[in-house]
């Protein structure tokens, strides 16, 4: 039995019969697509890489993994909207890692990210980044893609399998398929007879896909944009939900890790013979960095871990914070220039004479910290092995599985898990090597690795330190000039270096957030400078933006103070795309906008970033209380173009703006002797349930194309926020997180 | 040791100091109940003890004994949902999930103290549990509806 059939195997297969394999779709960006990789054993019929038949039901395939944000439902709804099956009739499942599932929104974007917006660079380039895309098949979930990647595919996928099965019912019943309608998982016939879609798996053996089918019109539509249940609320509602954290597979053993605490360090010399003899342990094995320490219990290996002492090497980055900074100051040099994709009028001219507003912004690192632990279970067998885990990356987890292992990648089985959340974090495999190199020393035995809290804390690759800095000018009550140099580490080049890859040319998450927003000033310019020598970063929810959006909408809203006009209405005499101005107009609409200061002791500030395609806009209301700053109130409008779920849609944005706001008001990771603090949520929690605001959101579906909402409403959050707090209390605050100096109720 | 979970009782060969939590998931698989943080700021373990709900990462297994201690998989099921996991359910709070058997827990226990609870209410005894999804707009309101649901009955 194939690899594959295995899994379709364990999870679902009851019937018995034929093979349908090999079909493709003219959806592909791609433009030969990839094998279709459900090419089982007996029993099922793979009509689309999307699309599985047995005799025990209708399988829909959702290779975007799913860390807390409604993917898999929404993938599902997306096949099920033209295969005319009903969302609690059918089985999900994450699929393998093939190259049939690669992400093609995602190429198009990275590519985006990581070249110069023109230039004989801009093709070479793209053709690079989009060739190594393709060679991994990158099936990677990232960059709020799953909704965009997957709206065309999915839903001809969806009606390609519903017109495959027509054909099989036209073949079993005689009856001409012009005849036939579908409904609810059935072929329905002239007579009202139905045949149960399950019941075609053995004519779907004979039948030629039929490729090429029209979409149906927004119209007919029965689930996009529509209130739906998302699929896994019931077992999240229950506690029944399996998190790749409770995966237990037979004969497994519970480990845990103690690494070098300072990012990347080696390990010196160890004794490990008291944690030894402690009850529950067997083995304490070395691996890159740190130990591996196995135990019958996961709070067993967490105790050992603690009783074992360690000498470590030193970091390659500096050790103290103070370090991090100064290199990002160093950084605005000619040299270390990386990109200047934004450079309108002339910005040096328009400086040249009059006062020059200056200022300088910081964001500071962050780390990912979703509420489920890192975790992961590997076997290793003589030339296999086996994956369990809450993965964004299958494809390079194989791959790294596999070097591991000393074994080939298609050997390599990835079961992908539910997510405890993600943000990013799950963009890197460092767990699943760990729990492989752990497992390659006790072969055949599944090893089950599960992080700390503290070590997943300390050895997250956090979201990239940055820093801003403004100059610009006012005159006749408008903003005139903006000079925006930011200074970073390179996210790509660190997190594509960790999977071996390069990342060439500039690194446009370094400006991303700040060189494209929809404002025409007469005079604007966006450098980005690439710092070196820092902790290795990783992409954190809305990777550059997250700071840049806030540095770019901060600098604006210090000009416009200067120019004394109303942050709303500049932004509004500023704004360069329809889509942008529709959507500040909707916030101003929603909070009644009437200035900054609509009564005493109450700030507003107002953002709008573009980013990952979306333009979000916020306002925030902040009321300056006895007990400190609160939150009031929020209003969010953001442009997606389709809204598949409504319900989810809001959850997600609230869920966003939470994010952004919370982090702006009281987390950062920093650095002393080289390891990163805090190591718990006794800091760095982000928002708490007391702080959260009323938040109203408005999803706009002005545009055309469809965007995510994942990341989105992050990156406006900070900004909006300090705009609010500016307002209240006249503090200008310019380095997150704002609690450095103010205090929040 | 004997321990009482959901009403069953279970005999369990474990150190004295063993954090409730792990013996239930570990020992017991009783996998609804999280492991957040350890140290008592995220609240994903929450379970009852006598009623009130606990942090279990903070219990030593040999002060669980004698007690009733009550999972979320004890408060209801999906066949048979508690009318706090219908609400949760109704208003589709959850997003990763992760915290959610903690945050119905912790509810359960406010309500069973306070019937009509104000958000003031919500907000004090739902503050030391952490949702990083930040669903805690859809948590005041599906425990606003529960207590509401809980009334009519
Ligand atoms: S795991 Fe117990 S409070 Fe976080
Ligand atoms: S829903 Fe993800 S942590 Fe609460």
């Amino acid at each position: 039995m194939s690899r594959i059939g295995t899994i379709a195997r364990r999870t679902f297969l009851v019937g018995s019969v034929a093979v349908v394999g090999g079909a493709a779709f003219g959806v592909y960006a791609a433009r030969k697509p990839h094998p279709n990789p459900l090419q089982t054993g007996e029993g099922e019929a793979a009509i689309t890489p999307y699309v599985r038949i047995d005799g025990g039901g209708v399988t829909l395939i959702t290779p975007r993994a799913d860390s807390g944000q409604g993917v898999y439902h929404v993938q599902a709804a997306l096949i099920a909207e033209e295969l005319d099956v009903d969302l609690d009739a059918i089985a999900i499942d994450p699929g393998p890692p093939a190259p049939a599932y690669w992400n093609t929104a995602l190429g198009a974007e990275a590519a985006e990210f990581m070249v110069p917006a023109q230039g004989a660079m801009h093709n070479a380039t793209e053709g690079v980044v989009t060739a190594a895309m393709k060679l991994m098949g990158l099936q990677i979930t990232g960059g709020s893609t799953s909704v965009p990647d997957g709206f065309d595919k999915l839903r001809a996928a969806g009606a390609s399998a519903r017109e495959t099965l027509k054909s099989a019912a036209a073949a079993r019943s005689g009856v001409d398929v012009t005849l036939l309608e579908t409904e609810s998982g059935h072929v329905i016939l002239p007579d009202g007879s139905r045949i149960a879609y399950p019941d075609l798996a053995p004519e779907l053996a004979e039948t030629p896909v039929v490729q090429d089918v029209p979409l149906r019109a927004p119209e007919d539509w029965r689930y996009i944009g529509k209130p739906m249940q998302r699929l896994d609320i019931v077992a999240k509602s229950t506690g029944t939900q399996t998190y790749g954290i409770d995966v237990e597979v037979e004969g497994m053993v519970h480990a845990t890790v103690l690494l070098n605490p300072a990012q990347g360090g080696d390990l010196g010399d160890w004794d490990a013979a008291e944690a030894l003899t402690m009850r529950g342990v067997t083995d304490i094995v070395p691996i890159t960095g740190g130990l591996g320490i196995v135990a019958d219990n996961t709070w067993r290996a967490f105790k050992a871990a603690r009783a074992i002492s360690a000498e470590w090497g030193a970091p390659d980055f500096p050790a103290e914070q103070e370090g991090h900074w100064a290199a990002l100051e160093a950084a605005f040099t000619e040299e270390a220039r990386d990109s200047r994709k934004r450079d309108d009028g002339d910005v040096e001219a328009a400086l040249a004479e009059g006062e020059v507003i200056e200022a300088e912004y910081r964001a500071p690192y962050l780390a990912h910290a979703p509420l489920e632990p890192l975790s992961a279970i590997v076997r290793v067998n003589a030339d296999s092995a086996e994956v369990w885990t809450g993965t964004q990356i299958p494809r390079f987890l194989q791959n790294n599985v596999a070097r591991i292992a000393g074994i080939d990648a298609e050997n390599v089985i990835v079961n992908a898990q539910m997510m405890g959340g993600s943000f990013g974090h799950r963009l890197e495999d460092e767990v699943v090597k760990h729990a492989a190199e752990i497992a390659v020393q006790m072969p055949g035995v599944p090893v089950k690795l599960t992080y700390s809290r503290e070590e997943d804390m300390i050895h997250d690759y956090p979201r990239a330190i940055a820093m801003g800095r403004i100059r610009g000018r006012v005159s006749e009550g408008r903003v005139q000039a903006l000079d925006l140099s930011i200074a970073q580490p390179s996210v790509m080049s660190s997190q594509m270096g960790r999977q071996g890859l390069s990342a060439p040319g500039p690194d446009s998450q370094i400006v991303a957030g700040a060189f494209e927003q929809p404002f025409a000033l007469p005079h604007q310019r966006v450098t980005g400078y690439r710092a070196t020598g820092l902790a290795p970063v990783s992409s954190w929810r809305s990777v550059g933006a997250s700071s840049n959006g806030f540095f770019y909408n901060c600098a604006l809203d210090e000009l416009i103070h200067a120019a004394a006009a109303d942050p709303l209405e500049e932004r509004l005499r500023l704004v360069s795309d329809p889509l942008a101005r529709a959507a500040l107009e909707a916030v101003g609409e929603m909070s009644g906008w009437s200035g900054p200061t609509p009564e005493a002791g109450l700030g507003r500030g107002v953002a709008l970033t573009r980013s990952f395609g979306v333009h979000c806009a916020q306002v925030v209301e902040v009321r300056d209380t006895e007990a400190g700053l609160r939150i009031a109130r929020v209003w969010v409008a953001a442009e997606v173009g389709r809204i598949v779920d409504p319900v989810n849609f809001e959850n997600l944005v609230q869920g966003g703006v939470i994010w952004g706001l919370g982090h702006a008001m009281n987390s950062e990771i920093t650095y002393s002797g080289g390891v990163a603090q805090p190591d718990n949520f006794h800091d760095h929690a982000g928002m708490r349930i007391w702080q959260a605001p009323e938040i109203e959101v408005r999803g706009l579906e002005n545009g055309d194309a469809v965007r995510g909402i994942g990341e989105p409403p992050v990156p406006p959050a900070a900004p909006a926020l300090a705009g609010a707090i500016f307002a209240a209390t006249g503090t200008r605050l310019r380095e997150m997180p704002f609690n450095r100096s103010v205090t929040f109720a | 040791m004997k321990l009482t979970v959901n009403g069953t009782s279970h005999e369990v060969d474990v150190e004295e100091d063993m954090p409730l939590l792990w013996v239930l998931r570990d020992e017991l698989g009783y996998k609804g109940v999280k492991y957040g943080c350890g140290i008592a700021q995220c609240g994903a373990c929450t379970v009852h003890l006598d009623g009130v709900a606990t942090r279990s990462c903070q219990i030593p297994a040999g002060s669980a004994e004698g007690a009733e201690v009550l999972t979320i998989e004890g408060l209801g099921q999906p066949d048979a949902l508690h009318a706090l996991q219908a609400a949760w359910i109704e208003h589709q709070v959850a997003q990763c999930g992760y915290c959610q058997s903690g945050q119905i827990m912790q509810a359960a226990d406010l309500l069973s103290q306070v019937a009509d609870p104000t958000d003031q209410d919500i907000d004090d005894a739902m503050g030391g549990n952490l949702c990083r999804c930040g669903t805690y707009p859809r948590i005041r309101a599906a425990i606003r509806s529960a207590a509401q649901a809980m009334k009519e009955v």
